[in-house]
């Protein structure tokens, strides 16, 4: 052992000094581990915005296009469904102003689209993930007074026909719209909208 | 300030309760008293955990998009390197690891053979670190094979060819082996499962049981003094000191050093010249082409270079079969060393002239045969092969006799600096 | 002493025995990654002149964007054949079937070529086509005898053809003139001068080797930082050990 004293104020010193140093060191080495987890550029790619065709949908009618492994639906409401969307004896909404759930900015209004005619949603319940179905007329499981919409067959949740969602059911928020734009009025681009991508 | 050492203070007394948490502390690194002579050579032993450390941690994050496929291997290998964030750099920090590990064991087994560190009582640290080392060699072998380049593709070939040479079983044997006729997509799945799973583990058990073997035994030093046999009134050897905190300081410096060296590959030539990532690797495997030079990567050079020194049949036995005997038998000779070396010193710094200059003949054949193994063979390079493969052996078969015979120095009673 | 003079003896032998020189010397590719622009015009001649018998699969065109300074439009437009989305891959349209019909031999990605070959290789390969009658696509290779690949950039150099054996041993070692060592002369010129064909040449060489390892444009830089980094743990942890070790003597 020493034969003069211990500094022991310097040793504290020194050794936290080193830990700093060397604990900024390791959360540095350990950001490109993290940082590789995230989407690489192939999952990028593939995830890339989508062109869709929506001159042949028949009003009424809704088809299914899909992006980043997802089903994008693209409705054609009817003047009737859009009258409908305004009315005041509609059904109670849970999140009637949109506050809660994703959309682009031009999509926070009653049709919830930047065309009142055409619909964009992302076709995945709120809730857990289903997919729910379109049903534009009343039936068994939505109840006599269904002005139209969607009905998850999972656990039950209700929305309109502009994805919002109802009062009282499992799921916390209206249908996600994606970003997207047209290109045409026969052309939309899912996944991209003036605003920037997603 | 106090509120949080009363809390963790109070956590560790929790979990030393139930789990001897204080004493193994003690045991290996606050209590645990190494003589405090140790120089450059020691610091092997904790760059050896650190690198192993570094291939476990960059592995797992290579398994995640890497495609153990016949069809799918050598895409993905470039998937990483292109389109996963960072995994440019995990990949090259795996490759350079590969090969900094062996720079790091050989550099570590030499020191024992400086300081006698194999030497009565540590044979078994000995013995466990040669099969350390034997499966360090496998795991390198089965890696190799993953990038599922043309050097992986012919390279596992030829060696699974070897076990062909060992007579009536050969064939079946390197069969059994491959799982198919040729090297094929069931080979590579197989070696990916003992590379990333088993080998690793194996690894892993050998070195904790190595560690506590030597920390039964006590650390030797680079005088080859017992340290345990002076101690003070306390029962502390006179020259020890405990590990913590004087040998993590130290060996923290060295670690330091350590990835400057290894970040300077990383960054700066992750191909060392072409023989940390070979150049023919970049080339997809093609069952039907043959590179036009094989060579194994540089750490496993010297034996081959064995290998092929072999030409002459003898006793009826082919060259090939005893290419593979002689080869084994270089590596598995080093098993051997704590009961060839006769001598009753255990450092060179007390040895003779003849130690010193088997040793350094030793060493230079080992060069000089790892050299040529990375070259085509012709005539010449045979013959000097074949001269440094002698030696090479001598070195271990008349060991026994040039330690006994050695002039040895008196060791001192304490270590020195 | 008497060990050491033995030792140097072996290493003389060994030595002596490795001197290993295959083929003719390679030229030099000078090729670096330093210069955007130059890197931008070996892109175009690669889209124009290689992707359509190569491909190089392992490269997204979206790459191009931020390692080359580019902007999306450019890369789309100017060099963009066979696809339409940024993010993909650069495909060949040729088939695999049809190339080896034509070719012998399907011609091989060249994602990583310059890793396997070296900018050297692939520079001498690009100077050392010459005309050959015997050969079914009319020219062959200095540097890759009896190669398949027909001489795709003679209209830049231009047609070179073998010099005979006086000529060429009077010719000496220069190379400047823009020949392919000292074996070739240019017998009919191509649109580009020698001096602009190296140019040319050692641009592509240059992206090729951008393509084989896009990440070679960041590591040095980040590499520096690192090791810095390191120097001052470094002096953290030595001045710590120092502090510790005045204990021991």
């Amino acid at each position: 052992m020493s034969e003069t004293a211990v500094d022991l104020d310097r040793r504290r010193f020194l050794t936290g000094t080193a830990v700093i140093i060397g604990g900024i060191g390791a959360a540095t080495a350990a950001v490109p581990f993290i940082a590789s987890f995230q989407p690489s550029a192939r999952a990028k790619a593939i995830g890339a915005p989508v062109e869709a065709d929506i001159s042949l949908i028949e009003p009424g009618q809704q088809v299914t296009f899909k992006w980043r492994g997802k089903p994008v639906w693209v409705l054609r409401r009817t003047p009737e469904q859009i009258e409908a969307l305004k009315a005041s004896d509609g059904p109670v909404l849970g999140d009637p102003e949109s506050l809660k759930s994703e959309q682009p900015e031009f999509a926070a209004n009653a049709w919830r689209s930047s065309k009142p005619e055409y619909l964009v949603l992302v076709g995945v319940c709120t809730h857990l993930g289903c997919s729910p179905s379109f049903r534009p007329l009343p039936d068994a499981d939505t109840g006599p007074t269904w002005k139209g919409g969607y009905f998850c067959p999972c656990h039950g949740s209700k929305f309109d026909l502009a994805g919002r969602v109802f009062a009282g059911v499992p799921a916390p928020t209206n249908m996600t719209v994606p970003p997207y734009k047209y290109l045409s009025d026969t052309r939309i681009l899912i996944g991209e909208s003036d605003g920037g991508s997603a | 300030m106090s509120f949080i050492t009363k809390g963790l203070t109070g956590l560790r007394d929790w979990v030393d309760d139930r789990f001897p948490l204080v004493q193994l502390w003690n045991d290996h690194m606050g209590a645990y008293y190494a003589p405090k002579n140790f120089n450059f050579w020691y610091y092997f032993g904790v760059l050896s955990l650190v690198v192993l450390v570094i291939q476990i941690v960059t592995g797992i994050w290579l398994v995640m998009n890497y495609k153990p496929d016949a069809t799918l291997a050598f895409a993905s290998v470039e998937y990483i390197m292109r389109d996963v964030e960072w995994g440019w750099l995990i990949r090259y920090m795996h490759s350079t690891g590969a090969s900094f590990f062996f720079i790091v064991v050989y550099l570590h087994m030499f020191r024992g053979m400086l300081y006698g560190s194999y030497k009565q009582p540590r044979e078994l640290i000995w013995i466990l670190g040669m099969f350390i080392y034997l499966s360090l060699m496998a795991e390198a072998f089965f890696g190799y094979l993953l990038p599922w380049g043309q050097m992986s593709f012919w390279g596992a070939q030829v060696i699974t060819s070897l076990f062909g040479a060992i007579p009536v079983v050969g064939e079946q044997l390197a069969e059994l082996i491959r799982g198919d006729y040729v090297i094929s997509d069931t080979t590579l799945n197989r070696f990916f499962s003992f590379h990333v799973i088993a080998l690793p583990f194996a690894i892993a058990g050998l070195v904790v049981l190595h560690i506590i073997a030597l920390h039964e035994v006590g650390s030797n030093n680079p005088d080859g003094v017992e340290i345990k046999k002076l101690k003070d009134k306390d029962g502390k050897p006179l020259d020890g000191i405990p590990f913590h905190p004087y040998y993590t300081v130290k060996d923290s410096v060295g670690v330091v050093v350590f990835l400057m060296l290894f970040s300077a590959v990383v960054f700066f030539a992750p191909e060392m010249g072409g023989y940390f990532l070979e150049a023919n690797n970049f080339i997809p495997a093609d069952p039907l082409k043959t590179p036009l030079h094989i060579a194994p990567v540089w750490y496993f050079t010297p034996f081959y270079s064995i290998l092929r020194a072999n030409t002459y049949p003898f006793l009826g036995v082919d060259a090939k079969l005893w290419g593979v005997i002689f080869m084994g038998l270089g590596t598995m000779v080093f098993f051997l060393l704590p009961w060839l070396d006769r001598s009753p010193v255990k450092s060179i710094r007390y040895r003779g002239v003849l130690y010193k200059s088997a040793l350094a003949i030793f060493v230079v054949c080992f060069v000089i045969l790892g050299y040529l193994g990375i070259l085509p063979v012709t005539d010449g390079r045979t013959l000097v092969a074949q001269i440094c493969t002698v030696l090479y052996f001598l070195f271990f078969i008349l060991m026994p006799f040039y330690t006994k015979w050695d002039k040895t120095k008196p060791v001192p009673e304490r270590v020195t600096h | 002493m008497k060990k050491f003079i033995f030792a140097l003896c072996l290493m003389g032998l060994t030595g002596a025995v490795s001197a290993n020189v295959e083929g003719p010397a390679l030229l030099e590719s000078h090729a670096n990654l330093d210069s955007k622009i130059n890197l931008q015009r070996g892109a175009r001649t690669f889209m124009n002149y290689c992707l359509s018998c190569h491909s190089a699969s392992y490269m997204r065109y979206s790459r191009l964007v931020d390692d080359l300074g580019l902007t999306k439009e450019s890369v789309e437009q100017n060099l963009m054949f066979t696809t339409d989305k940024i993010g993909n891959t650069m495909q060949v349209a040729m088939k695999p079937a049809d190339a080896e019909q034509w070719f012998g031999v399907p011609p091989p990605d060249l994602s990583v070529i310059a890793r396997a070959r070296g900018a050297d290789w692939l520079y001498s390969f690009l100077m050392g086509f010459y005309k050959d009658e015997k050969r079914p696509t009319g020219v062959n290779n200095l540097y890759f005898p009896t190669t398949a690949m027909p001489a795709v950039l003679s209209s830049l150099q231009g047609v070179q053809v073998l010099k005979t054996a006086a000529e060429g041993e009077a010719h000496g070692e220069g190379h400047g003139e823009g020949h392919a060592g000292p074996a070739l002369e240019l017998a009919m010129p191509g649109t580009q001068s020698p001096e602009e064909y190296e140019a040319t040449v050692r641009d592509l060489v240059s992206f090729m080797v951008y393509l084989g390892e896009p990440a070679k444009l960041v590591r040095y830089r980040i590499g520096f930082w690192v090791i810095a980094f390191l120097f001052v743990l470094f002096i953290s942890t030595y001045l710590l050990k120092k502090e510790y070790w005045k204990d021991v003597h």
